[in-house]
């Protein structure tokens, strides 16, 4: 079982690497289970587990071109788990003796059912200005290209591309905002 | 904000990015540019440039610090990735330096006695290390800006790594610097020259490759 869930996992970072959004949605989402039960195991289900997970999958967004196909795919995602959860426990001062190298206990978390229901891409996207929400649904949705979506919006290709762009750092920098308030409150 | 909003957002956000052969290469290129600036302005090109592109012993040298960069760049290659390791590269920089002593003391041995100290020291023993290891400087400034933006987990072998490789890089543009010309020379104080780096990307790798 394990060998099926790395081939899968693998499968889809190679579609994620090469552009694919649908393989990629579902990888974060696989991921994302798994990484909860990680975390939540070695914080004692403490209220830090939901953050880590998410700088985790930030951490595999960003850093998604340092996978190397000739590497297991777990092996490289445990890592970055790993390395998430010591930096935690560093900033927070605190030591913990546990084993970390129990690559086997990442790779063996039962498996939920379907990846996670999608999130609601309307509710995400409420916090772009119209203009952007437009782009993005144009080009990322409805598969125009940046040329089309830039002329019914009115402006060039490059300004569309840098509209466009400008427009996805926003949304993560909302969700990370999201969290910090949350944080805060 | 919900983590599935935050895989929403994420999975919008897919072209593929440049991967980490071509951004090493990139910062190798860059610093490598600065430790030539280097040379032509500060240390000077040796008297017989550009003839000394006809010479054997200017391209042993090119090839050695060629090969021990080559090594370094896959070092850090492996090193800048989550659970690399750098076993493969630092074997292969190794074979390249018993070699290169092999080839020393074959020479050191074929020279009659007196003449052994000369051949050792050349006229530039003392600037030599010293010289690499300045020309190493941006290129190692360079590789560790472009390592932080990847995922080294293990940051001391990722710091030494890219000491290792821009050692190696700064040690092919002193060449165009130093006038030595004999194995011997080539093994002992190119070689520490290019270990200084090594142990300052050790050193600052914790610190300077640190990513959150």
């Amino acid at each position: 079982m394990a060998a099926d869930l790395e081939d899968r996992l693998k499968a889809l970072m190679l579609r994620g690497q090469a552009g694919d959004a649908a393989a990629w949605r579902e990888l974060l989402a696989l991921l994302s289970v798994r990484l909860r039960m990680f975390f939540a195991r070695r914080l004692d289900g403490g209220a830090d587990v939901e953050d880590l997970v998410q700088e985790t999958l930030l951490a595999v967004h960003r850093r998604r071109m340092t996978y190397d196909p000739a590497q297991p795919f777990t092996a490289w995602a445990h890592a970055i788990a790993k390395y998430k959860l010591i930096d935690h426990w560093r900033r927070n001062r605190t030591r913990k003796h546990e084993p970390l190298d129990d690559l086997a206990d990442f790779l063996a978390a039962p498996e939920t059912e379907a990846p996670e229901t999608r999130g609601d891409l309307d509710r995400v996207l409420a916090h772009l200005p119209d203009r952007q929400q437009k782009l993005v649904r144009d080009v990322k949705l409805q598969g125009l290209s940046l040329a089309e979506a830039g002329a019914r919006a009115g402006i060039s290709e490059g300004a569309a591309k840098v509209a466009l762009h400008r427009a996805l750092k926003a949304l993560t920098e909302f969700a990370l905002k999201g969290r910090d308030d949350k944080e805060r409150g | 904000m919900k983590t599935d909003d935050l895989i929403e957002a994420l999975s919008l956000d897919v072209a593929p990015a440049a991967g980490v052969r071509p951004r090493l290469a990139g910062a190798a290129g860059a610093g490598a540019v600065v430790a030539f600036a280097l040379v032509a302005l500060w240390l000077g090109f040796r008297p017989d440039y550009p003839a000394a592109f006809g010479k054997p012993m200017f391209w042993m040298k090119a090839i050695y610090a060629a090969l021990i960069a080559l090594g370094g760049f896959w070092c850090v290659d492996q090193l800048a990735r989550p659970a690399g390791s750098g076993r493969k590269g630092v074997t292969f920089v190794l074979v390249v330096f018993g070699l290169i002593c092999l080839a020393a003391l074959v020479r050191w041995f074929i020279t009659p006695a007196e003449d052994r100290m000369p051949l050792l020291m050349g006229q530039s023993w003392r600037v030599c290390p010293r010289n690499i290891l300045a020309l190493s400087l941006p290129i190692l400034a360079a590789t560790l800006v472009v390592v932080r933006r990847l995922a080294p987990t293990r940051l001391v072998l990722a710091g030494a790594a890219a000491g290792l490789f821009s050692g190696g890089v700064a040690a092919v543009v002193y060449g165009l610097h130093c006038p030595e010309s004999t194995m011997p020379f080539v093994a002992v104080w190119y070689s520490l020259g290019i270990s200084a780096p090594v142990v300052i990307g050790a050193v600052l790798g914790p610190w300077a490759l640190r990513w959150r």
